[in-house]
């Protein structure tokens, strides 16, 4: 049985991202206790997916350690893991929360060893991988994996393949009586970051990425890049494994977009300029774009890669994609600075996807104002519930760090009013 | 109007917003190019929707009025589906193609704005399209040789429409209306002054 010690002077953290371990260790280091809640198995979120950030092209798993020794290191600080909030009761400074926590299958004993999921056959679709790639039914979900704890999936509860799992533990970790459970605990404040999910692309109808096995998205290109992704970081095509010599991105891939998302992602631009860094120089790049919003003054960044000899960029937005021969895309559409008409081949389609806030509106569980494009608005009917990061507006890392700086801070205010009236 | 005032012109975009139907959209257009790359037929326009709306922004009364772009356009709505701002493409289109003919630019011996008369006409007579006369009227109208030849190629599909009870031969004799074609002119004679009356003058 988890056990929760909190009182309402306690800011639980929904989300446990970027954003949300921010805002948890922000408000933890000013000495308030802190609960996080994380769906996944493991908190860091989709930064962990990343193999570069923009602009400095540095590795996002150096900022992920230190956010995670200092997560180590403050006392003040709970988390849970794969636990989704289903209730919030009460006002600002007295709040019930409800969280719902699935069963691991892997206690506090777990070293990380492996042992288990050696002895597992089932292998699944690799989620951190975006279903590039599989992963066996006990897994650690990635390397760098806090905490660094397997997890049984639950398709194999009651086969062989579970019992050889907890055959093979020498440490007693497996224990596959573990139930899901429902526990309620107090809050004063809550900060909601639970983020963003790349849109979904198969809703691009013309683009056929539920059709074109080489229409990726720019998460899925993300992985490829990465050393510890699933093809070790070579470039390779979806369809037949072959290195891409000739890719394109698609950029305002379902946003800015009536029929999609209608706000500006933001960091679709930068992402694709950084990714134009990741393949070789003898690849050519093409860039189809409505215009290049080079966020936060990263306009030399954008000169960069225009200078560079490989990359092209085209003042279009893609009207069609077509299977060409050789499971190749090819491209419909007509520039703007010409109006000249285009079928391009590429080896490979990324399509910058547009970000699509993680803000359930249908079942919110408390009364709280989302604006149309879906995001949490910063309102005083809130109360003490405050969104950080990308479930406020589409932010890059940077930003939403500093967001949820400010949330932490709006949090920790209404603990100090409510440590006031109590004390 | 003076050589001056064409050659500096620059309210033709104020102009289309007043005078063209749904031409208040046009200013909505960044330029993104998806109608031209989901046109159909594009590459058989003189300039494709995308380039239409920069043009009337860039002032090219003439040429953009003179244009057979908007005849061309079919009605797929391939452009409206897709257009990421909720431009209602097709329905410009045809109101530049209206305005055009009001003001007499369209094009010489423009086929569709030649259907676009000959069924007007034809249905003005009583009410009601007149199949049979509306086709003869198309075959005829480059002439009676050109429409014995048009007559002769369309044969089997007469033929096999009035089987199908699609046409029926006696609408020669005058054919099927409304039961009072005059109020209809009457109808239409209003509607036709208030449109007048809001058109505003730009020359």
């Amino acid at each position: 049985m988890t056990e929760v010690i909190a009182t309402n002077e306690t800011i639980l953290v929904v989300g446990g991202g970027i954003s949300g371990m921010t805002a948890a260790l922000e408000a933890a280091e000013t000495g308030k206790k802190v609960v996080l809640v994380e769906k996944r198995p493991y908190v860091g979120g989709r930064v962990t997916q990343l193999y570069k950030y923009f602009p400095k092209l540095c590795h996002p798993t150096c900022g992920l350690e230190i956010n995670q020794r200092r997560a180590k290191m403050n006392p003040n600080l709970t988390i849970i893991t794969m636990a989704e909030v289903t209730d919030i009761k009460g006002e600002a400074g007295n709040y019930t929360a409800t969280v719902k926590i699935a069963p691991r299958y892997i206690n506090d004993n777990c070293t990380g060893c492996g042992n288990c999921g050696k002895a597992v056959e089932a292998e699944f679709d690799d989620e951190y991988n975006y279903g590039m790639g599989k992963r066996k039914g006990a897994y650690l979900p990635h390397r760098m994996a806090m905490p660094q704890q397997y997890v049984i999936d639950p398709a194999i509860i009651g086969s062989d393949d579970a019992q050889k799992a907890k055959d093979a533990c020498k440490v007693n970790a497996v224990d596959l009586d573990m139930q899901e459970e429902t526990i309620e605990f107090n809050a004063g404040a809550v900060v909601w970051a639970t983020g963003w999910q790349p849109y979904d692309a198969n809703k691009i109808q013309p683009y056929g990425y539920d059709r074109f096995e080489n229409v990726i998205t720019s998460v899925e290109f993300e992985r490829l890049a990465d050393p510890t992704g699933p093809t070790g970081g070579k470039i390779l095509r979806p369809s037949d494994g072959k290195e891409v010599k000739n890719v394109a991105f698609i950029q305002c891939a379902g946003s800015r977009d009536k029929n999609h998302l209608l706000h500006c992602s933001r960091i679709c631009c930068m992402a694709s300029l950084k990714q134009c860094t990741y393949p070789a120089d003898d690849v050519d790049i093409s860039v189809y774009y409505i215009d290049i919003r080079a966020i936060d003054r990263f306009e030399d960044f954008y000169q960069k890669v225009k200078a560079q000899d490989n990359v092209k960029f085209i003042k279009s937005k893609v009207a069609s994609i077509v299977k060409g021969e050789d499971d190749s895309p090819v491209l419909h559409g007509v520039d703007t600075e010409g109006y000249n008409r285009y079928a391009n081949q590429h080896d490979l389609v990324v399509l910058a996807v547009g970000m699509e806030p993680s803000v359930d509106k249908e079942s919110f569980p408390v009364d709280i104002v989302i604006n149309e494009e879906g995001f949490i608005e910063p309102a005083s009917e809130n109360g003490g519930i405050f969104a950080a990061g990308c479930s406020s507006d589409a932010l890059d890392v940077n930003r939403a760090v500093q967001h949820a700086t400010g949330a932490a801070l709006r949090a920790v205010q209404v603990i100090n009013r409510v440590a006031g009236t109590e004390g | 109007m003076s050589t001056n005032s064409q050659k500096y012109r620059n309210s033709f975009l104020k102009e289309v917003e007043a005078n063209v139907e749904e031409g208040e959209w046009v200013k909505m257009c960044m330029q993104c190019g998806v109608c031209a790359g989901s046109c159909p037929l594009g590459k058989h326009w003189d300039h494709p929707p995308q380039e239409i709306f920069m043009m009337i922004r860039a002032g090219k009364r003439e040429e953009v009025l003179s244009s057979d772009s908007m005849w061309m356009c079919t009605s797929c709505y391939n452009c409206i589906a897709r257009c990421p701002r909720g431009l209602p493409i097709t329905h410009i289109m045809h109101g530049l193609a209206v305005y055009s003919k009001r003001l007499g630019l369209m094009p010489d011996n423009q086929p569709t704005a030649e259907f676009g008369q000959i069924f007007w006409d034809n249905l003005m007579k009583k009410g009601r399209v007149n199949e049979l006369k509306m086709g003869l009227s198309m075959y005829f109208k480059d002439g009676f040789s050109q429409g014995i030849k048009n007559a002769m190629a369309n044969q089997k599909l007469g033929q096999n429409m009035m089987k199908a009870k699609r046409m029926n031969a006696m609408e020669i004799m005058g054919g099927h209306g409304v039961n009072s074609p005059g109020d209809l002119a009457k109808i239409i004679k209003k509607a036709q002054e208030i449109e007048d009356g809001n058109i505003q003058d730009f020359s």
